[in-house]
């Protein structure tokens, strides 16, 4: 097993899980609260993701990461540098392209959440950012939970984007999806058994944990 | 400027709320109307959580909502009691009791979490999560959790109407307790009369969105222009004192300028202010002061009013001698044979009592 390729791809997942928990939890609030019709039109933006095919996605990334691209001349104005092709820019892609697994079932649990408890709060002299992290936040807890391991797991199995932004650079931006598709290019078969063997039981195991703490709850609600 | 100034003003659509009202900074003042009139919304509107009123809410003087002054429902001192189970479910009971009083400055912390769990008897319940408790016990709970806010009015929203007959009869004792013991004002919105009868000290009427009249409770019960007088099942009130109690037949007196009356043996002191409810039905009248009769209260009384509230049935308005305003429902045939008429003397013959806060 090559350990390095395995600890980008784990790093990768935790960093954009992190990033999208910051970047997707406002966002979601803001989705399930807001009264302005054009928020679904939000919606199907962060939707998008999901039904374009990941190359497509890959595609216009690339273009906006050259330095000639809208995102890369600021990163070089900026000072932050070059992103396509190196593990910042998959950073970058891996948010972009795993938003809506954060953003719905946070949504979702925000929404079941209604207007009452936040209510109650005010009530109780909570001012509102103190009800959104002590109320809103713990009663959501299912949400967070499997909009991270979605994240997570999502980010872990992708494979078009990174090809087309991050390349295929070992130690930087190769990640164990990549790996497998070169060991079988290369005719490595026990090798690319033994990752995506890995893989499959770390999607299980994910999985099953997620849903084993949720039916938990679930039951313990009733 | 003591107690409640309210003066809301809202169009939602087809309804438009315009109601003026003001409440006394003691007692419970019953916000009462049919559903569609308005009441929930009001009592959202004083509470700061319907920012589409507009208008006037002032407490003692100090401005929640005015020109120029809107305080946020968090910085607003007050209890809400929501209709249904509200609290947090990812809390104990504990944690939720502690919820408002935890956010308090410890200075103004003017109830302490063991005598609010004493008051509302939570005792055995503190280390519950709420998903484990009745619909009794978790409104208790809700109650408490406000009061240890420290209100200075506390809004009650239909707080026992989701609940059973028994459960309701659990709690309002426990109402009447606070009021009593902590003198926290309370508007209590309500559609069920005889809650109201055995609540309010005040009343505030609403009528599709507007207020039809408002006054002490007892006076509002016995006007017959007003819907509460003219069903089947009005009640009024008369407050006295307790005079003594009677071991050997089991019996409280209450004591009153006019008279006095007996119910079943209820443990409270002496001298203590007492309500009681009567159900107008429950009263009967005869012109001489019957002594063979079987039943023991009876008051004399003079007729302030008639009216037929159905074909068969008559309201009568009596006034006791001091004062006070009971309300008797008779046959309108023996309205008829007694020829009872305003200002005719009468005694009043009462069936059945109930204590009230």
């Amino acid at each position: 097993m090559d350990w390095t390729t395995v600890w980008i791809t784990i790093k990768l997942a935790s960093v954009t899980t992190l990033l999208l928990l910051l970047v997707g939890t406002p966002l979601a609030w803001w989705l399930a609260r807001s009264r302005r019709w054009w928020k679904e039109l939000v919606g199907a933006v962060v939707a998008l993701p999901l039904v374009l095919p990941p190359t497509v996605l890959g595609f216009y990334l690339l273009v906006a990461l050259n330095p000639q691209g809208w995102i890369g001349s600021f990163t070089r104005w900026s000072g932050i540098g070059n992103l396509a092709f190196t593990f910042s820019g998959l950073v970058l892609g891996s948010v972009v392209y795993s938003l809506p697994f954060m953003v719905q079932p946070l949504r979702n649990a925000f929404e079941q959440l209604g207007e009452r408890p936040l209510e109650v709060a005010s009530t109780l002299g909570a001012a509102p950012l103190d009800s959104f992290f002590n109320v809103a936040v713990p009663l959501a807890r299912a949400g967070f939970i499997s909009g991270a391991v979605l994240s997570f797991a999502h980010t872990v199995g992708e494979f078009g984007v990174v090809l087309m932004i991050g390349g295929n650079i070992p130690g930087e931006t190769k990640v164990l999806s990549v790996a497998i598709y070169d060991h079988v290019e290369s005719l490595e078969w026990a090798q690319a058994h033994w990752m995506a063997g890995a893989m499959v039981l770390f999607a299980f195991v994910v999985l099953a944990a997620m849903y084993l703490v949720e039916g938990r709850s679930r039951r313990r609600a009733l | 400027m003591s107690g409640l100034e309210v003066a809301l003003q809202a169009r939602l659509g087809d309804f438009e709320l315009d109601v003026a009202f003001s409440a006394p900074a003691v007692g419970i003042t019953a916000l009462f109307g049919h559903s569609g009139s308005g009441k929930t919304t009001v009592l959202r509107g004083v509470a700061g959580l319907a920012r589409h009123l507009s208008g006037r809410v002032s407490i003692n003087g100090q401005c929640w909502q005015g020109e120029g002054c809107f305080v946020p429902p968090h910085q607003r001192r007050l209890g809400y009691v929501f209709q249904e189970a509200s609290l947090f479910a990812h809390l104990s009971v504990e944690d939720n009791l502690r919820f408002g009083w935890k956010r308090l400055p410890v200075a103004e912390r003017r109830l302490a979490p063991e005598r609010a769990v004493a008051l509302l008897g939570l005792e055995t319940l503190r280390g519950r999560r709420p998903e484990r408790l009745s619909g009794g016990e978790r409104q208790r709970v809700a109650i408490a959790r406000a009061l240890l806010h420290s209100p200075q009015l506390l809004l009650l929203d239909e707080p026992l109407s989701a609940l059973d007959q028994p459960a309701k009869r659990t709690i309002m004792p426990y109402l009447q307790r606070l009021q009593d013991e902590l003198g926290i004002p309370m508007l209590y919105v309500s559609h069920d009369p005889g809650e109201v009868a055995q609540l309010a000290d005040h009343l505030v009427l609403l009528d599709r969105g507007r207020v039809s009249a408002s006054g002490p409770a007892a006076e509002l019960l016995t006007r017959l222009d007003l819907a509460l007088a003219r069903g089947g099942d009005a009640e009024s009130v008369v407050e006295g004192f307790v005079s003594f109690h009677d071991e050997t037949f089991h019996l409280t007196w209450i004591g009153m300028a006019g008279g006095r009356i007996a119910l079943p043996r209820e443990p409270i002191p002496v001298g203590r202010h007492a309500r009681v409810h009567i159900k107008a039905r429950d009263v009967s009248l005869t012109l001489s002061p019957h002594n063979d009769s079987s039943i023991t209260n009876v008051l004399p009384a003079r007729v302030l009013e008639a009216r037929d509230i159905s074909p068969a049935q008559t309201m009568l308005r009596l006034e006791l001698e001091d004062g006070q305003k009971l309300l008797s429902l008779l046959t309108r045939r023996s309205a008829l044979a007694l020829s009872l008429r305003p200002g005719l003397r009468v005694y009043a013959q009462i069936k059945g009592v109930a204590l009230g806060g």
